[in-house]
């Protein structure tokens, strides 16, 4: 190595140094130590642990209550992720138009994402008051006399998540939907309507297949967000009304800081990374599949 | 792009007015109730006006002895600002390294810091807490900042802007003998100032929202962010006083909506920037 390779490869590991050591600490070495953690029988509060091996992992899979958030965090999902993702593809197509002042509603439209997620589950405990709440109080205006109390039914606590998820989280996914429409060809589109194929069948044929890569995008970031729910229940309804809305982030954040079992709580975060990645496997195969369909 | 019809026009500004009416009705309900006397009932939407604004809570809330929101609302500021500051520092160096200059390892390595993107923080929690206990730092700054000083997402966006700028540029800077340090402070960063004010924003709404890592790494009161105190505040109340609970999530909101709409073109452009990798 001449003199000057050896001096830029120094200099470029001088550049890189800081953030490749905090990666290292506060990134790389917490997985490692969160599976070491995961084979202790911890108490935090009381700093007692012993090594019990494998053990967590067997105990999380024959615990009702952990099979109980799983199950809430993927009714979760795919309850709030498609209706997600449908509403944004809409608006991003609504606002995606040649209008006056459209860049107004663009900006309205995101401002539920960027609030304080606390603030944002103060208001929306608000919207579902049985008592002078915004939907009750609407339907008032309609005169219907409802008094659901919403958050406490659970029937209902699900979709009040759900229902939050699918308007706060519309900026972000309407920001993707419209960069991934700009990128569309009107060439096709002119193309197609000389074929007489507009409106619906142009969207059907042209639009979505083409937003595809966008929408795997957004929905693999959306389902890895939602999976790992947490604010909105601490806030909201504390994984009740009899743990219908327990998810696995708030199961595990019981787990860990409030009856303090570390090592029970590092397993069962193993499991739910390991349910996420395989979530995502799946979704990345089968719009692959989707993919090679259309480019043929 | 063709014209629209009228027809089409309406309906659309229709469809666009009903939904940020929707959105936007728990804003203006938030800021109504907090100009009504503390303690005051959840008004029924044909009293929502308040007869006479009490513009009082929000003093009140500042200066509420047991839950010191003016407190939280500083630790806010330090930790937000702090994190900004060092995330743009160490991304920066390193995004100029993987962008600009030849070394050994470079492909792996910033492989490594995609890869730890997938995964989430939630797993990282636990071991992080008890790195920050045997560290001594719980309940410090140093918890709050230290953490999140450098991204891997600030690392990658800023590696995008530097390849954009011409390599000539660098190359007569090096020739004339400007240190690399220098090239990058002088010429790249300024040349990427939109991709700089991408990452500030960025991450100043992330840690100004961040609830997680507070609500752990912390536990004395006046070591309480402001999403943690919102939320105490909240609790402490338990939908007992609207007009206050409103006034703090207004106070808590302010800067939020202040560095989104001054930043709001870096903001989308970050968002549309993290799914073309």
């Amino acid at each position: 190595m001449t003199r000057l390779r050896r001096l830029e490869n120094m200099t470029g590991w001088a550049f890189v140094g800081p953030a490749t050591a905090h990666l290292a600490l506060f990134a790389l070495f917490p997985i490692a130590y969160a599976a070491y953690v995961s084979t202790f029988k911890w108490n935090i509060a009381t700093g007692s642990h012993a090594f019990v091996g494998a053990h967590n992992y067997g105990l999380s899979l024959h615990e009702g209550a952990f099979w109980n958030a799983l199950w809430n965090s993927l009714r979760y999902t795919a309850l709030s992720v498609p209706l997600g993702m449908a509403l944004a593809l809409a608006v991003a197509i609504l606002v995606n138009q040649r209008l006056r002042g459209v860049t107004i509603f663009r900006t309205l439209y995101y401002i539920p994402a960027i609030s304080s997620g606390v603030a944002m589950a103060m208001l929306w405990i608000y919207v579902f008051l049985p008592e002078n709440g915004l939907i009750n109080a609407a339907l008032g205006l309609l005169h219907i006399n409802n008094k659901t109390d919403f958050v406490n039914n659970a029937s209902t606590a699900m979709w009040v998540l759900v229902t939050m998820s699918v308007f706060t989280g519309l900026g972000p996914r309407m920001v993707l939907y419209l960069s991934g429409l700009v990128g569309i060809p009107a060439a096709l589109y002119e193309a197609a309507s000389l074929d007489g194929a507009t409106g619906w069948d142009a969207f059907k044929r042209i639009t979505l297949p083409m937003l595809l890569p966008t929408s795997l995008f957004v929905l693999v970031t959306s389902t890895i967000a939602a999976m790992q729910l947490f604010t909105p229940v601490y806030m909201i309804t504390k994984g009740g009304p009899d743990m219908t809305t327990d998810v696995v982030g708030y199961h595990i954040y019981t787990e860990a800081w409030v009856d303090f079992n570390v090592g029970l709580a590092s397993a069962k975060s193993f499991v739910v990374l390991v349910a996420i990645a395989g979530i995502s496997a799946i979704q990345f195969r089968l719009t692959r599949a989707n993919l090679s369909d259309y480019s043929a | 792009m063709k014209t629209i019809g009228v027809a089409k026009a309406t309906l659309s500004y229709l469809a666009m007015l009903v939904l940020a009416a929707f959105l936007m009705a728990p804003f203006v309900w938030m800021v109504l109730v907090s100009l009504h006397p503390p303690k005051s009932p959840i008004p029924a939407l044909d009293e929502l006006w308040p007869a006479k604004p009490d513009f009082g809570n929000f003093g009140r809330v500042l200066q509420n002895p047991n839950l010191p929101v003016a407190r939280f609302f500083v630790n806010s500021l330090v930790v937000a600002s702090s994190v900004v500051l060092g995330q743009l520092a160490f991304a920066a160096c390193a995004a100029y390294a993987f962008a600009r200059i030849r070394f050994t390892g470079r492909g792996i390595l910033f492989a490594t810091f995609l890869g730890s993107m997938m995964i989430g923080g939630a797993a990282t929690q636990i071991p992080v807490y008890l790195m920050l206990r045997s560290f001594g730092w719980l309940d410090t700054y140093a918890a709050l900042i230290v953490p999140g000083v450098s991204s891997a997402f600030s690392v990658f966006l800023l590696r995008q802007a530097f390849l954009a700028v011409p390599g000539e540029l660098g190359e007569a800077a090096r020739l004339d003998g400007a240190t690399e340090l220098r090239i990058l402070l002088r010429l790249f960063i300024p040349l990427s100032r939109a991709a700089v004010a991408t990452c500030a924003t960025f991450t100043f709404i992330g840690v100004w929202t961040d609830f997680f890592g507070p609500l752990i790494y912390t536990n004395s009161t006046s070591m309480r962010t402001v999403e943690v105190g919102l939320s105490i505040y909240k609790n402490s109340y338990g939908g007992t006083n609207w007009p206050l609970e409103m006034s703090a999530a207004l106070i808590v909101m302010t800067p939020l909506l202040v560095v989104f709409l001054l930043g709001q073109r870096y903001f989308t452009r970050g968002i549309t920037l993290g799914s073309v990798k």
